[in-house]
């Protein structure tokens, strides 16, 4: 169990059987009272958030969370099947992985976050690259790096990039936000 | 957003304001043990350890002892501390302004922290870092009851019906998020059961003589009108003990020292804590105690 000095932003509890993350976290005392957390949490399935408050006496489940180091296989329709060392299938529905299954390629080392041997998280590696295939013609001379126009790179993902970039680019993508992150090689 | 700098100088006009106010009614500035054998025993105020001692969480045991040895205004303006308290508007260490007088009643407080505030704002008015909440703090400034502000913002009256873990979590919860900003608050007269070191008075309803001071959604002073019966404070601490132990807390030796003055007797007074960083944050629009002091340990 964790005691409720234990609670900070992103750590990881659960409630009644539920994996939830803490997204922010407010330590009140009234005066002469005891001490309050109150926290917002989200819930690591279903995004859902909402407020709980503790008292010092109070203590929170620790859920049973594993990692699992996986290789991205192939799609299956809407389904994306990884393999865990032991050769073990694990699917993730396009739904769940959302953007980030833009940045998949065969055999990328991913971990999943299991909770109850159920798949909650996913992380990959923190930059991908990717080729632009379509952009309007970059600007020249425009080396401004804070004006973004719409490329779109291989797989069909679209992302803000520089106006300098052009089709053929080769750029670099943070999978943590699915933003631009730096251009790799010019064409 | 100010700089750290700007809202040092302004902490310094303010702290200067502060001084000159009391000296101008009389007060006398003393400074007492930072290190105390013992601190103030309540449930849920835990004194960081120093060696065989502790430090203290408030200075008011000893400034009430001043008031025994017969200064009638005393003020202290210095650090107190607090185990295991960190958050936005809490630090393990902070600066306390703490004031008692005699023959006053907690009503004649109200008054004088309302002037208090008065003479703050016109110091501070002139520092760059001066930028308060839009909120009136012109005399007077609104009473409310507890039992009336619980009745209407929490649905239920904890004067009458005591209950320790609901009232603090509605207080958190349900109350002070709803108390008016543009004007400072005083919400006053506490269950008996929440009393502290304030004394009692009969009803009906019978309700502690102590009142809290919010301004900006922040709670910024506790006063009371003080308990001087000796065997009654004795009868809390020991209460206290008892309660601090059963949930595995430390239990600090009784304040002999202090309830050896109440004994000897101490005239009817009154005494009031005041959180000066909180008000530098008022003063200064600062979210975070930290950007109101030099350094944070």
């Amino acid at each position: 169990m964790y005691e409720v000095s234990d609670l900070r932003k992103g750590l990881k509890i659960e409630i009644n059987g539920q994996p939830y993350e803490v997204t922010e976290f407010e330590f009140m005392k009234p005066g002469k009272g005891q001490a309050i957390y109150t926290c917002r949490i989200k819930h690591m399935i279903n995004g859902s958030t909402m407020v709980k408050t503790y008292r010092q006496v109070d203590r929170i489940d620790i859920p049973q969370l594993s990692n699992k180091e996986c290789a991205y296989s192939y799609q299956d329709g809407d389904v994306y099947v990884f393999m865990d060392e032991n050769f073990e299938q694990v699917n993730l529905t396009k739904e769940f992985l959302g953007d980030r299954r833009h940045f998949l390629a065969e055999d990328m080392h991913v971990e999943i976050l299991f909770h109850n041997n159920v798949a909650v998280d996913i992380t990959l590696p923190t930059f991908v690259e990717k080729e632009v295939i379509f952009t309007e013609p970059g600007a020249r001379g425009n080396t401004a790096t804070n004006v973004f126009k719409p490329a779109t790179v291989t797989g069909g993902y679209e992302v803000a990039v520089p106006l300098f970039l052009n089709q053929g680019d080769i750029i670099k993508i943070d999978t943590r936000t699915g933003k631009y992150a730096d251009r790799v090689s010019k064409k | 957003m100010s700089t750290l700098l700007e809202r040092l100088r302004l902490r310094a006009v303010v702290l200067d304001a502060m001084r000159g106010f009391f000296a101008s009614r009389g007060y006398l500035a003393v400074e007492t043990p930072v290190r105390v054998p013992a601190p103030a025993l309540e449930l849920h105020i835990d004194a960081p350890p120093s060696g065989s001692a502790f430090l203290r969480t408030s200075p008011e045991l000893h400034l009430k002892r001043l008031l025994g040895l017969g200064a009638d205004r005393v003020f202290e303006l210095g650090p107190c501390f607090r185990e295991g308290e960190r958050g936005a508007r809490h630090l393990p260490e902070f600066t306390m302004l703490e004031w008692c007088r005699t023959h006053a009643t907690y009503q004649d407080l109200m008054t004088e922290t309302e002037a208090l505030f008065a003479a703050v704002w016109e110091a501070a008015r002139g520092c760059v870092a001066f930028t308060p909440p839009a909120m009136d703090v012109r005399a007077p400034w609104p009473r409310w009851t507890v039992r009336d502000t619980f009745l209407t913002l929490a649905g239920w009256d904890p004067v009458a019906h005591w209950d320790a873990d609901r009232f603090d979590l509605d207080l958190v919860g349900k109350v002070e998020p709803q108390l008016p900003r543009d004007r400072p608050l005083i919400l006053m007269d506490y269950p008996v059961e929440a009393a502290a070191l304030a004394r009692c008075r009969m009803g009906p309803p019978a309700v502690a003589e102590r009142w809290e001071l919010y301004a900006g959604g922040m709670e910024l002073a506790n006063a009371f009108g003080e308990l001087t019966d000796a065997a009654e404070q004795r009868r809390r601490f020991a209460q206290c003990a008892r309660a601090r132990a059963a949930l595995g807390k430390t239990v600090y030796p009784m304040d002999e020292a202090f309830l050896a003055a109440l004994e000897r007797g101490l005239p009817p007074c009154a005494g009031i804590a005041l959180g000066v960083d909180r008000l530098i944050m008022l003063l200064t629009g600062s979210a975070r105690i930290d950007d109101v002091r030099a350094f944070v340990a």
